[in-house]
């Protein structure tokens, strides 16, 4: 009966209040795309099943004695307490059932855990707020950051379709492959979760987890980090697109002459205007979080930008290197929660920021305004 | 079975001055004091964790952030869960214990007065940590009441602040825990052997084990976790040479039996009730104790049925899967023990035997999830997901919270000499028990859809059963201020009780007078 009551109430309120057009409302696992994601969802259905059942039968034989054996019926009570057989049966039963749900669940198992003979291994790091992907011996690494603005999060435009499950770099794999998938964390536990493969592995800062899917169809595919990872968990998805071989081939090529551009950016001369604009983006999609966009921080765990002393102090020493504790050795080293960005941004984007943080979010630094690519690379 | 002399005595002691006022309260011995004292500080952290819920759902109303940021919602849902736990849930069951375990055995009161005392006011401390770690820098404790490292090394001094809040509880929990064993193994009626006694005193017994052989488990795994914070040792950290897994597997060997803690005493209870209301005896006295007992081994072994994802050996997650499964067989029994206690009685369905009949229902619910989520492979898709909310809601709301009520009604005529509205009690029934299908059913299909648990925001497939969800809950918690007014009410007035409150009830308690005297049984009953 309370279900009946959930189901009307759903309904009227999903009449009422839904928002949007693509919302559903989804009732079971995400359709499976993988092998592994295909026996889950099968021994799912079966233990459902299973339970339903179960609880047909139990919950009847309740439902009747609720009815039958009240006192306002008539019904007197009787006094038996004890009936071993039936106390024997309703222990074997139960136990028969569960060999029997024991024996696929064991082969699932066995099955996620061979990771051999692998066509391919990516390496996955999670980080406080986002995912780094390496793919191994293919010379390409990136890092997977959240696509949706912090304007559709605060309610200031419209949500995008794949809010909250949109990224700016994409995991790229060839259909029909298996993925071998290298996990680990560089600052707290994450874990990276991907529902239509049937994955979910934790990534464990100072070990190597690993776990392995095959896409059996052309696709998007989006999960969520799935551990508390601090305050932005709920905004670093994960999002796997499967292509086919020719696709996923290209896309390497791309992702290369991407990286060397980026290289060849150190060198050269930067207006304080374009490093400026450089940085806005750079920073938003990495320091606003917990810097914020506007600068303000949220003290006391994340110090404010503006008016910052590191923000505004000198960063070169006399011999020419940068001094400890400046803005430079802050942006590369890191310092307690603040991570070391030196091998997450390149030399253009660690110089941009850093001049935006100086020259924007109310700072006007004077001393060592802007810094150059090159200065950084030199630094590093 | 007579004690008609304890009402008498118990005059004559009340006139020899022991303390009044705040005194009575500050210095009490007594049992029954102190089990009052117990249920309302339950009570009241109850109404706070519950008031943090109501925050956690008000932000999750619709999709994107509105009220709430997203640093404050995780001490939200940390704190929420911790006080729940710690605050609410088990002093209840520990109120319950002081107040009925000496009536039910026909002792006199606890076996060490002043350590019950002691056990008591230690919550105090305890409590007053938790809730001013909102106010210190930083806010309060955000980690999640898990709290696993190294997330937790980096949160500030209110970390500190509910790892010695929660020292403290594991100090009260085992003081209190031996003073229990004591006073059952010492202070029973002549002629109560031990499988005479009843089923609400079995069941507290092998919960004080539990907590007794769990509670310094967990006490290791903080004073590991405030050594890696503040004096530079390695136990979790990697670089150093720990493994931040370590503390799970620590975590959890206390925190999977903590699961039974809270859900054994609340079986004591049903097995109380419903041979009550049935007027039957219970069916299989023996059997529900030997599943009482097989169910707190095996709790010791399924612990790492909490880590399925962080990667462990094959053969681990096996041995984890098998044994997990196999709680269901205990658990089992003692359901069925339950509908053939019901089976051909002469039932009547007051507000104790409407929440016992509904925390079976439902309880059964929070099993068959539970069950779900011991297969492994399905787990993985489960695990940290909002399915896993609805399985844990499912057997500590409706399975322990429910219970608490149930064995509120159930005891309050013996405990105030009044009874409650019996109108209001079946309004605070349904209201609690529509309420909570509303909030957290809907959670098991958002979480099927791979909704990740303990985030502020989330996509908008899952914005319509969100919704439903946060309505349910804002009604949930709205209907338990009726039953604070409905036992205020109750210790206010109402009609007289008599000495038996229910005429199929059995057992030393309803021997004595209604309300209960303040000292009872100072001449020990016999027992047949």
């Amino acid at each position: 009966m309370n279900k009946k009551a959930i189901f009307f109430l759903s309904t009227i309120l999903g009449a009422t209040f839904a928002q949007n057009g693509n919302a559903a409302y989804e009732l079971n696992l995400r359709a499976p795309h993988s092998e592994i994601a295909h026996q889950i969802y099968d021994l799912h259905m079966l233990i459902v099943y299973v339970c339903l059942a179960i609880m047909v039968v139990v919950f009847g034989v309740m439902f009747y004695s609720i009815y039958k054996h009240r006192k306002s019926v008539g019904h007197e009570a009787s006094q038996f307490h004890e009936h071993h057989l039936l106390e024997v049966v309703w222990t074997i039963i139960p136990a028969v059932i569960l060999i029997a749900m024991a024996v696929p669940a064991t082969k699932t198992i066995l099955a996620m855990k061979d990771t051999s003979a692998a066509d391919m291994t990516v390496k996955v790091t999670g980080l406080q707020w986002k995912w780094e992907y390496d793919y191994i011996g293919k010379d390409v690494k990136f890092i997977s950051n959240l696509a949706t603005t912090q304007d559709q999060i605060h309610g200031k435009s419209e949500k995008g379709e794949n809010y909250l499950l949109e990224v700016d770099n994409p995991m790229v794999v060839p259909v029909g492959k298996k993925v071998r998938v290298l996990l680990t964390a560089n600052d707290v536990i994450h874990s990276w979760s991907m529902p239509s493969f049937g994955v979910k592995q934790d990534a464990i800062p100072g070990f190597i987890k690993e776990t392995w899917f095959r896409a059996d169809a052309p696709g998007t595919y989006r999960g969520q980090c799935s551990e508390l990872c601090g305050q932005a968990h709920g905004f670093m998805p994960i999002v796997v697109e499967a292509v086919s071989e020719e696709k996923y081939a290209a896309w390497i090529e791309t992702k290369k002459a991407e990286a060397a551009a980026g290289a060849a950016g150190s060198d050269k001369e930067w207006t304080k205007e374009d490093l400026i604009a450089n940085g806005k983006t750079v920073y938003e999609k990495n320091c606003a979080v917990c810097h914020q966009a506007n600068g303000a921080g949220l003290p006391p765990a994340f110090p404010a930008m503006t008016g910052s002393k590191v923000a505004l102090g000198a960063m070169w020493g006399a011999d020419g290197k940068y001094l400890k504790d400046s803005h430079v050795d802050r942006l590369l080293n890191g310092k307690g929660v603040m991570p070391a960005w030196k091998a997450q941004l390149n030399d253009v984007e660690i110089a941009s920021v850093i001049t935006y943080e100086r020259q924007a979010l109310g700072n006007a630094a004077t001393v060592d305004p802007i810094v150059q690519p090159s200065q950084i690379k030199a630094a590093r | 079975m007579s004690s008609t002399t304890t009402t008498h005595d118990a005059h004559g002691h009340d006139d020899h001055g022991h303390p009044t006022g705040l005194m009575r309260w500050v210095k009490s011995t007594n049992h029954k004091d102190i089990g009052t004292m117990y249920l309302w500080f339950s009570f009241t952290m109850f109404l706070f964790a519950g008031a943090l819920a109501m925050g956690i759902r008000a932000e999750l109303f619709q999709p994107g952030l509105q009220f709430i940021k997203p640093e404050v919602f995780n001490q939200l849902t940390t704190l929420h869960g911790l006080i729940m736990i710690f605050g609410a849930i088990m002093p209840a069951f520990v109120g319950f214990a002081n107040w009925q375990v000496p009536l039910m055995i026909g002792a006199p009161d606890m076996a060490f007065p002043r350590l019950n005392n002691m056990s008591f006011w230690l919550l105090i401390p305890a409590a007053i940590l938790l809730l001013a770690s909102f106010f210190v820098p930083g806010g309060a404790a955000a980690g999640g009441w898990t709290m696993y490292p190294p997330l937790s090394v980096q949160g500030g001094m209110s970390v500190d602040m509910s790892i010695f809040a929660l020292h403290i509880l594991g100090v009260s929990s085992i003081v209190g825990s031996i003073n229990i064993i004591t006073t059952i193994f010492n202070m029973r009626a002549p002629g109560m052997t031990l499988m005479k006694m009843p089923m609400f005193v079995w069941t507290w017994l092998i919960t004080a084990y539990l907590l007794i052989a769990a509670m310094p488990v967990l006490a290791g795994a903080l004073t590991m976790l405030i050594t890696d914070r503040h004096f530079g040792t390695h136990f979790f950290n990697a670089a150093g040479g720990g493994d931040p897994v370590l503390f799970q597997h620590v975590f959890w060997f206390f925190g999977h039996p903590e699961v039974y803690i809270m859900i054994l005493p609340a079986f004591g209870i049903l097995s109380t009730i419903i041979p009550t209301f049935a007027r039957k005896p219970l069916f299989g006295y023996a059997s529900m104790v030997y599943a009482t007992a097989a169910i707190a081994v095996l709790s010791f072994v399924v612990w790492a049925h909490h880590m399925f994802t962080t990667g462990m050996p094959v053969a681990g997650q096996l041995f984890f899967m098998y044994s997990t499964m196999l709680i269901s067989v205990p658990t089992g029994v003692k359901v069925f023990n339950w509908l053939a206690t019901m089976w051909k009685g002469s039932m009547t369905f007051e507000t104790p035997m409407l929440f016992s009949v509904a925390v079976v229902f439902l309880f059964t619910i929070g099993g068959f999830s539970g069950l779900v989520c011991a297969i492994l492979p399905v787990d993985i898709q489960l695990q940290d997901t909002y399915y896993v909310v609805a399985h844990f809601h499912y057997v500590l709301f409706s399975g322990a919270a429910m219970s608490i009520m149930g064995g509120v009604y159930y005891w309050i005529p013996k405990w105030t000499g009044h009874m409650y509205d019996e109108t209001l009690g079946k309004w605070h029934f349904w209201l609690t028990t529509i309420a909570f299908n509303v909030t957290f059913f809907p959670m098991h299909f958002t979480g099927l859809a791979g909704m990740p648990r303990r985030i502020p925001d989330y996509s908008q497939q899952f914005a319509e059963f969100n919704m439903i969800s946060s309505l349910g809950a804002f009604a949930l918690g709205l209907s338990q201020l009726l039953f604070l007014y409905v036992v205020i009410k109750c210790i206010r007035g109402g009609a007289k009780a008599t000495n038996q409150v229910w005429d199929g009830a059995q057992g030393l308690e309803w021997t004595v007078a209604s309300p209960a005297p303040f000292h009872t049984f100072e001449t020990p009953p016999q027992v047949k």
